[in-house]
């Protein structure tokens, strides 16, 4: 099952610890992630659901193309990261 | 309680409070090292409302008892979801977030709406709550407004809702203030808006455009509280004053520094008495000849004082954003906070200006402050006026 991991600079706001979940997209895994865990979604999608300008996330190590849809594919034993990126100061 | 002034800003929320001795200072932080866009105290129910801006998460909204300060976050208000079809686009015709990007105003309902709040955000969108908070529901009726898409962004990329007013006599009247976008009135609740701000005028458009209310850049809207037909703009090119509530506007020119600034504020109960803070022009920002000074108005703007025992002597070059200047309940309290992190508080309606250096040696940047409605003030300072001026160096006008 993938697993979801969360930037230590996000737990000061909000308590988001490693997560597995099942899904094939990156938005199947932080959809399944953010069903437990509500408050944390809105620190990382925006209210179109796209991922913030700020944010960044790595499937594997490889920074993910679809910022809007968040359809890169994810593999079951796939690592997603989920950061902030230095873009945003 | 009372005697206490929130101040918001890039480093946390700072509340200042009056030690024995009368010096002001640092009584409590909270948020550090988290950017306060914005703070509100309910005196409805004593809870205090903050804003904050954390960049790579988002606009988030915090909410507590005022003395118990259990702070917990609330929700933020979020734009619906935008339409497929929706053909709604920024100044550089890019598409127009439906996104969240700052809290730039927070006012509470009228005295019997025990709940409601209104929130103006960047990219414009104004929102009301009926739960203090706990839910958000944006003001369609503004948003769907057809003239909506003219506006632009002023102080900020995109357009930004930063003055909310609501009417004592009847909180379902509301005025608001856009950068840029003019002032708009609802009667209603929010459910229908019309445009005001026959009177006023721009230098940044075209000369067929300079007089359309919709392209004015208000950068703040005040409303006297006793008299709320009585509104009072500083405008990106000068002063205007209304007495219609909002529906025209009169050029207000003689400032003796400039009439070039961001910030104004209207005493509670003299329509007649209001407070600008004046820099060189919108290409210099910063104090007429270094000298930075509060100018004030007794007469509706005929005349104004030029204010500034206790301000610095010689160079200064302080800015006042539109948030930065408020004044409280009585009219005698007034606190400014600058962009370079300095505060300054008067008891005396601007007479003298009292500088805490506890929070300014902590290098803050003020973005917004408020006065809580103080329970106990002192009784108001009997001083002499500075001397009225009577030259005419205008500002610059572009």
């Amino acid at each position: 099952m993938p697993r979801v991991v969360f930037a230590p600079v996000l737990q000061r706001h909000v308590e988001c610890p490693p997560v597995d979940v099942p899904g094939s997209t990156v938005r199947d895994v932080l959809d399944a992630a953010f069903a437990t865990n509500e408050r944390a979604r809105g620190y990382v999608l925006d209210d179109q659901a796209a991922l913030r300008k700020h944010m960044l996330i790595f499937i594997d190590g490889e920074r993910i193309a679809d910022r809007v849809q968040l359809s890169d594919a994810v593999k079951p034993n796939s690592q997603i990261y989920v950061m902030q990126s230095l873009s945003g100061g | 309680m009372g005697k206490r002034v929130l101040v918001a800003t890039r480093k946390g929320l700072f509340t200042l409070a009056k030690n024995g001795a009368g010096a002001w200072g640092v009584e409590t932080i909270d948020f550090l090292a988290d950017n306060v866009s914005m703070v509100l105290h309910d005196a409805r129910d004593g809870s205090l409302y903050a804003a904050l801006d954390h960049g790579h998460f988002g606009a988030k909204l915090h909410r507590c008892n005022e003395a118990k300060r259990d702070w917990q976050e609330i929700a933020a208000p979020a734009y619906p979801e935008k339409p497929e079809d929706c053909q709604d686009m920024d100044m550089w015709g890019k598409p127009l977030p439906w996104s969240l990007i700052r809290i730039w105003a927070l006012e509470t309902g009228g005295a019997d709406e025990a709940g409601r709040l209104w929130c103006g955000t960047i990219p414009g969108g104004l929102f009301r709550s009926d739960d203090h908070g706990a839910s958000w529901e944006l003001v369609r009726g503004l948003w769907d407004h057809p003239l909506r898409p003219k506006w632009m962004g002023g102080g900020a990329d995109l357009p930004g809702l930063h003055s909310i007013a609501v009417d004592p006599r009847d909180p379902r009247t509301v005025r608001v203030g856009v950068s840029t976008g003019g002032t708009w009135l609802t009667k209603d609740g929010g459910a229908s808006w019309n445009l005001g701000g026959k009177g006023m005028w721009a230098l940044y458009v075209p000369p067929e455009l300079m007089h359309d209310p919709i392209a004015q850049d208000v950068h703040r809207l005040v409303q006297c509280r006793a008299a709320p037909d009585a509104l009072w703009v500083q405008h990106h090119n000068g002063i205007f004053r209304s007495k219609d509530g909002g529906q025209s506007w009169v050029d207000v020119k003689d400032n003796p520094v400039s009439t070039f600034g961001f910030a104004v504020a209207v005493h509670p109960a003299e329509p007649d008495t209001a407070w600008f803070i004046p820099g060189i022009s919108d290409q210099k920002r910063v104090p007429v000849d270094g000298r930075f000074v509060v100018t004030r108005t007794r007469d509706g703007g005929k005349s104004f004082d030029v204010l500034s025992r206790g301000l610095p002597e010689g160079q200064a070059y302080d800015l006042i954003y539109r948030h930065g200047f408020e004044v409280d309940t009585t009219g005698d309290r007034l606190v400014i906070g600058s962009t370079t992190g300095n505060v300054w508080v008067s008891e005396n309606q601007g007479d003298d200006w009292q500088w805490p250096r506890a929070i300014c040696r902590r290098s803050t940047v003020p973005v917004s402050s408020k006065i809580e409605p103080p329970a106990n003030l002192t009784g108001r300072c009997q001083t002499s006026q500075s001397p009225i001026r009577k030259s005419s160096a205008r500002s610059r006008r572009m």
